[in-house]
């Protein structure tokens, strides 16, 4: 459907977030193709600085022309920042989806789940195949 | 298509003075207001009435509607609204009816009640309706309520998980999730029915004894009839939860399947889809909920029931009754009745093969473009189809091209476009429902417009990209609209 960017030296979720791990702070966004699929990006909404999460739990929602959905995080943790700029500017989403339209960063209390998650190669063939 | 010019707002045309209606002396004392109640002005346009008329007229030529052409917007079922359920819906006795009127006084409109509720509980298979619901989401959120209260009469309060595929509208979640419960998704299978897998697994795992119920469309709405419903519905019951129906695709199932008999507990009908009440900004729908024995003592109220049986010549009397457990009351007074006049005056014209007639054309109309267009798009799941279908809007080797720009183009052909981007689960989405009556050659038309807006896909897709070519205000930027609500009909222009 169009090309897309998979920056290598990430971890990729089948629900199309990714994930930057740094120490034991992990970035999360929504990638490109998820961001083409969306199509113009109108609205997002972050829990809350602060917050803790399981594995597995939604950190927020991003709706666009075409639909709305949810975003979930891999890892537990506590959110420790979240890119408040996209609240005025959501179409940062989809101009710079793994730069400026990063969505959260979280102090993972466990990295292991990211083990389970696809590489850039694989995320890029789960793609071409949906 | 001629390209209609782009109207004024009726506050433009105005000028001071100018009036189109002298009102006579009031008869009766002026009231006294509190100070802090009366407006300092009233900013009403000031115009004579043939300009009313030319303003309301030329608006009206910018609209589309089905009186126009195909409105294939799948999920809706945009068909035709008979003239006749209009002459029903303007009878004097029934037009100026004041809701407030003694039982005793209206008996012919209980009767229409009582007879509606009737052949809708006979077309569903279900023990007893209300009418009162005032559209589709209404009624899922009664059915909920519903499954809930029956659950807590049992004593089984911890049941609070509802299952929803992922085809499902985005009514269904919400309707959950409105009504206190929870949602948990399912995932649909390679043919696009309900993975009887991931099912059964809620069914037998952790959330065994958390299942309230389960909402379904049938036909679902990629328009697939749901090939292992029993299954579907016996996994659920097992598990203790109650069958909630969609009834927004009843128009591929209307006299010929009966969502009762299948198993299901409770369903809602859109009387502004199935039975031809208009919608869609030409009127309030209206949502009716079917229920079988286990569940009609929740019923929201009140019903139409013979309060005193008939008695030589004294026929019934009818009259409005609460059932006994009802959730309560949904709307004021009893639903909408000019919906329900219409749907009535549509069952009563086609009778019950006709009934079964309009479930076969839909059903044979639907399938005839499927095939047709399936030579020139993606059809994602290639089974006979109900009264609708999904094809992709991708044409391989025009990557810019999406779904949304074949949908506009359409406009320039003179078509309604159909449903982009529903359901969520197939990409580049193209929802397509003919409805029962259009006739060989107006599908064929359209069919043509597909093939052709293929054609220039390819060889000239900046036609597509910056379709409409022939609406007055070309393409609308629904990123502004979305970010940028402006709700308020000011005047556009300073006097």
């Amino acid at each position: 459907m169009g090309d897309w960017q998979t920056p290598a030296g990430l971890k990729y979720a089948k629900s199309d977030e990714w994930f930057a791990v740094q120490g034991d702070t992990v970035t999360i966004g929504i990638t490109d193709y998820a961001q083409d699929q969306l199509n113009d990006i109108v609205y997002v909404e972050f829990r809350e600085e602060g917050e803790s999460l399981d594995a597995g739990d939604s950190f927020g929602e991003v709706e666009s022309v075409k639909a709305a959905a949810e975003l979930y995080s891999a890892v537990p943790g506590e959110i420790v920042a979240v890119n408040a700029a996209l609240e005025d500017e959501p179409e940062v989403v989809n101009a710079d989806p793994f730069g400026a339209g990063w969505m959260v960063k979280i102090r993972a209390d466990d990295l292991a789940p990211l083990e389970a998650l696809m590489d850039a190669a694989a995320y890029d063939s789960y793609c071409q195949g949906r | 298509m001629a390209t209609e010019e782009l109207q004024p707002l009726i506050y433009d045309l105005g000028s001071p003075g100018r009036i189109g209606v002298n009102l006579p002396e009031c008869d009766v004392p002026a009231a006294s207001l509190p100070a802090e109640l009366l407006r300092e002005s009233l900013p009403l346009p000031e115009v004579g009435e043939v300009q009313v008329v030319r303003h309301f007229v030329k608006l009206s030529k910018l609209n589309y509607s089905i009186d126009q052409g195909l409105y294939p917007l799948g999920s809706c079922t945009m068909k035709y609204n008979p003239k006749i359920n209009e002459d029903a819906a303007r009878l004097p006795g029934f037009a100026q009816l004041h809701p407030l009127t003694d039982e005793d006084g209206c008996q012919g409109a209980l009767y229409l009640m009582r007879e509606l509720q009737t052949w809708l509980g006979e077309i569903s298979g279900f023990k007893a309706v209300s009418l009162s619901p005032a559209a589709g989401a209404q009624g899922e959120f009664a059915g909920i309520l519903m499954i809930r209260q029956y659950h807590l009469d049992r004593g089984d309060a911890q049941r609070d998980v509802i299952l929803v595929p992922d085809s499902a509208h985005g009514t269904n979640p919400a309707t959950v999730t409105m009504a206190g419960l929870n949602a948990h998704e399912l995932p649909a299978d390679s043919q696009g029915n309900v993975d009887l897998q991931a099912l059964r697994a809620a069914c037998e795992g952790d959330l065994r004894e958390r299942i309230a119920g389960m909402m379904i469309t049938v036909p679902s709405t990629l328009g697939l009839f749901e090939s292992t419903i029993l299954e579907v519905i016996d996994a659920v019951h097992a598990a203790g939860g109650l069958m909630y129906m969609d009834g927004a695709n009843m128009n591929a199932l209307m006299g010929v399947v009966k969502p009762g008999a299948l198993g299901f507990d409770v369903m809602h009908y859109n009387l502004h889809k199935t039975f031809s009440t208009p919608h869609g900004g030409g009127g309030p729908g209206s949502g009716a909920v079917g229920v079988n024995a286990r569940l009609a003592p929740y019923l929201p109220g009140p019903i139409v029931e013979i309060v005193e049986e008939e008695e030589g010549e004294e026929p019934p009397l009818y009259g409005f009754v609460m059932p006994e457990k009802s959730i309560g009351r949904l709307k004021a007074f009893h639903g909408n009745f000019g919906m329900h006049l219409r749907a009535y005056a549509y069952i009563r014209v086609y009778g019950d093969s006709g009934i079964r007639d309009v479930t076969r054309y839909a059903v044979l109309n639907a399938n005839y473009l499927r095939a047709r267009l399936m030579a020139t798009y993606h059809l994602p799941y290639p089974r006979y189809c109900g009264h609708e279908f999904v094809l992709e809007g991708h044409i391989e080797g025009a990557d810019a091209v999406h779904a949304l720009d074949i949908s506009k183009r359409l406009m320039d052909y003179g078509f309604h476009p159909p449903t982009n981007y529903f359901p969520l689960i197939v990409p580049e989405a193209l929802l397509i429902e003919p409805t029962e009556t259009e006739v060989k050659e107006d599908l064929d038309a359209f069919v043509a417009a597909m093939e052709a807006i293929a054609a220039e896909a390819l060889r000239e897709p900046e036609t597509l990209l910056n379709a409409p070519h022939t609406a007055p205000v070309r393409r609308l930027d629904e990123v502004k609209a979305a970010k940028e609500l402006v709700l308020c009909c000011a005047p556009a222009l300073p006097r």
